[in-house]
């Protein structure tokens, strides 16, 4: 099948510079499964562009690093 | 990836099989250990925050709180907005055992509003009693039931595996025996066999696309696909009432409750363009819906949820709940759009359509006992066809499954589980896998997404259903054809075949009930009106055991427990007793 990467801005953002080495909290609780520690930084993203804007994400961060924020199409 | 040979596979036994965490899958749990089962709670997501109440609940919407209101009212309340079709022995049980659901969650630790005088603060929404109470500190509710599963003493009764999806329920001579799925980060193919299985999965939110366009900002919590309804059906389960779709009125593109409920009680009210109200009762009901698509499609659209006319302090009041509970990003969707509640109101729109008995009536036809018309299959929660459920519903019908099942499972023998079915399975499973290249589930569910709101949004037609069923018979194909190249793919694909399976079922019970009822969810354009002599029925459907084919038959409506003042049933059917004290399944103690 032919194929072309997407391109997609995604809600949910994270502080880098804040996020704890070690910690997965986040990912750990997302209900759609859509954060991941990146095997490179070590620190948590949004691999998909899947969200329910719901929070837990953020609710459950230790250092504040997640925002939610309302995803691009309905904002 | 790599998919797993169908005999290498991570093998889980247990007496209750719950299959999802959230709401009713929960206090399923906890009852079924009480009643000395052990559990295994199997959860695509994390329990902790899973499910609806996955950041909490703002309040009850149905809890029946002695000397405020009776089980007869909300009982004839119920029947009324449901247009007499309901098997009030179902409700009945949601009527009676609601408060002592309150206690118990009080007893765990949850915050409900009680007035000066330490009663309940239960609030009138619905069209005569007042049974929507408040919870302040609401948020904590799945915090609270998490805490529970893992205190000491249920803890060893409760194993739970989350990001483990089950996709089928085994069966054997038509008895439930376990399920099977996968983990849905390593892809391992897992079994279980049970002595009972309690389907606790949740609506099938991810029926119609929302007008903006995105899968997951549905209405419901989009994890729940219709998982649950797909895996009923397939298990030769019956279902109920799948005509009668949920619609709910929401913010316009946030596409969460704003919500008349909590505004209510603090004079917030809904509004058309002109700033006149035109409902006068909120409580969500088909006949509401039907009264709020004519008004936003009219000249006098859209419609509001007004609150700026209310004073500072009470506007930051209601804030101070919906910006913290439930959906508490609804604070930084308003902020995004420069929304102030004191300057604007909140511009209201109808959600895509989807299957649900928490809040309409579609949903796996259940007994007072939660029990399928499949041996050892439960169903509760919003999944199971007891109407305007809601939350105490679940909880109250996750508590009674919980107890039905585990006296069940006690007795019931543990054959061996059926291979040919573990094989279907997998082939459902890693198909897509085996197709790296093939179309993504985004691509192929927002299209099989768009046929639902093109053919099956009401006002329903003969000429629409069929055409949608004709595009949800041609999706088989691009579902077949669909592709995923990791675990976390392939989870969304299984939901495909789940949301493929709920646009077929909805169309076809659609197109079945020749007459319109229970206002939006179900109107067709064709047969405009309420046809009692002919539908005055439950229209059930199940999977043929001999054809396979989609099959429906019509139930009666059981005799009336309670009387409904200034109703009469059309069929003449008399009433019934009351069940006696004891009769019905004991509630918690
Ligand atoms: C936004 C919103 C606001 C609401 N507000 C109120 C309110 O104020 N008051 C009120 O009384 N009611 C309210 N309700 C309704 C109430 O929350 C629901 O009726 C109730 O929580 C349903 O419980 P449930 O257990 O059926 O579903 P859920 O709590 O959603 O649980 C279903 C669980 O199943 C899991 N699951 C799904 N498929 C699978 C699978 N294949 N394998 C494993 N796990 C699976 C899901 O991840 C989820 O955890 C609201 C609902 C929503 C969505
Ligand atoms: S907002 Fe919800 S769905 Fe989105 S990433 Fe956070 S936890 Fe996941
Ligand atoms: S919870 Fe916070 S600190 Fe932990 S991984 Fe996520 S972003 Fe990093």
């Amino acid at each position: 099948m032919a194929q072309a990467n997407f391109r997609a801005d995604v809600p949910v953002t994270v502080d880098e510079a804040k996020c704890i080495d070690g910690c997965t909290l986040c990912v750990d609780m997302c209900p759609l499964d859509s954060l991941a520690i990146h095997p490179e930084t070590k620190k948590a993203y949004m691999h998909v562009d899947e969200c329910w804007y719901c929070g837990p994400c953020a609710a459950r961060c230790p250092v504040d690093a997640v925002t939610v924020n309302i995803p691009y199409l309905l904002r | 990836m790599e998919i797993p040979h169908v005999a290498d596979r991570r093998h889980l036994e247990c007496d209750v099989l719950v299959v999802g965490g959230g709401t009713a899958g929960t206090m399923a749990a906890l009852t079924a250990a009480r009643h000395g089962a052990s559990v295994l709670i199997m959860e695509k997501a994390h329990v902790r925050h899973s499910g609806a109440l996955a950041m909490g609940m703002d309040g009850v919407n149905n809890a029946v709180v002695p000397g405020k209101a009776t089980p007869e009212d909300y009982v004839a309340d119920i029947t009324i907005a449901n247009d007499g079709i309901i098997n009030q022995r179902t409700i009945y049980q949601t009527a009676t055992r609601g408060f002592e659901m309150v206690q118990r969650l009080e007893s765990y630790g949850v915050k409900f509003e009680k007035d000066e005088h330490d009663e309940y603060a239960v609030r009138k929404v619905h069209r005569s009693g007042s049974y929507v109470l408040p919870m302040p500190e609401g948020k904590e509710v799945k915090k609270v039931l998490y805490r529970e599963l893992r205190s000491r003493g249920v803890r060893a009764k409760v194993q739970m595996t989350n990001r483990v999806m089950p996709v089928r329920v085994l069966t054997e001579n038509g008895r439930a025996v376990g399920a099977v799925g996968f983990d849905t980060r390593s892809g391992e193919f897992v079994t279980v066999a049970a002595g009972a299985v309690i389907l606790a999965a949740g609506a099938c939110g991810r029926l119609g696309l929302p007008a903006s366009g995105y899968l997951y900002g549905t209405y419901e919590n989009p994890t729940n696909a219709g998982d649950g309804y797909a895996m009923a059906y397939h298990a030769g389960a019956e279902l109920s009432g799948i005509e009668c779709f949920q619609i709910n009125p929401l913010i316009k593109d946030y596409n969460g409750p704003a919500c008349a409920y909590v505004a209510n009680p603090f004079g917030g009210y809904t509004v058309n363009g002109e700033g006149n109200r035109f409902v006068d009762c909120d409580y969500w009901s088909g006949q509401m819906m039907a009264e709020v698509k004519r008004e936003i499609d009219s000249s006098r659209g859209p419609i509001y949820l007004k609150l700026s006319h209310l004073p500072d302090a009470t506007i930051s009041e209601i804030e101070g709940i919906l910006h913290t509970t439930e959906r508490p990003t609804r604070g930084t969707f308003h902020a995004g759009r420069g929304t102030d509640y004191r300057e604007r109101d909140i511009e209201m729109h109808i959600s895509e359509i989807g299957l649900c008995s928490g809040h309409s009536s579609s949903g796996v036809w259940v007994d007072e006992h939660a029990r399928t018309t499949v041996a050892g299959l439960y169903a509760a929660g919003d999944m199971a066809c007891v109407p305007h459920n809601y939350m105490i519903g679940a909880f109250v019908y996750g508590d009674i499954a919980g107890e039905d099942a585990a006296a069940y499972a006690k007795g019931a023998a543990r054959p061996e589980l059926p291979e040919d079915q573990i094989a279907a399975a997998h082939e459902l499973i890693y198909k897509p896998a085996s197709n790296p290249d093939g179309p993504p589930q985004p691509q192929v569910e927002y299209k099989l997404r768009r046929f639902v709101n093109d053919y099956l949004q009401p006002p329903k037609t003969e000429r629409h259903l069929s055409l949608g069923l004709e595009a949800f018979e041609r999706m088989r194909t691009d579902i077949d054809q669909m592709g995923a190249r990791t675990p976390h793919e392939l989870m969304r694909c299984a939901e495909v075949t789940f949301i493929r399976d709920c646009a077929e079922m909805a169309a076809r019970a659609s197109m079945t009930r020749t007459e319109s009822r229970w206002g939006l969810y179900h109107s067709r354009d064709d047969w405009p009106l309420q046809d009692d002599e002919n539908w005055f029925c439950h229209l059930n459907l199940s999977k043929d055991s001999s054809s396979g084919e989609m099959r429906f038959d019509r139930r009666p409506v059981a005799p009336y427990i309670v009387p409904v003042p200034g109703f009469v049933r059309p069929d003449g059917v008399p009433d019934a007793a009351a069940p006696r004290a004891g009769e019905l399944a004991a509630a918690w103690r």
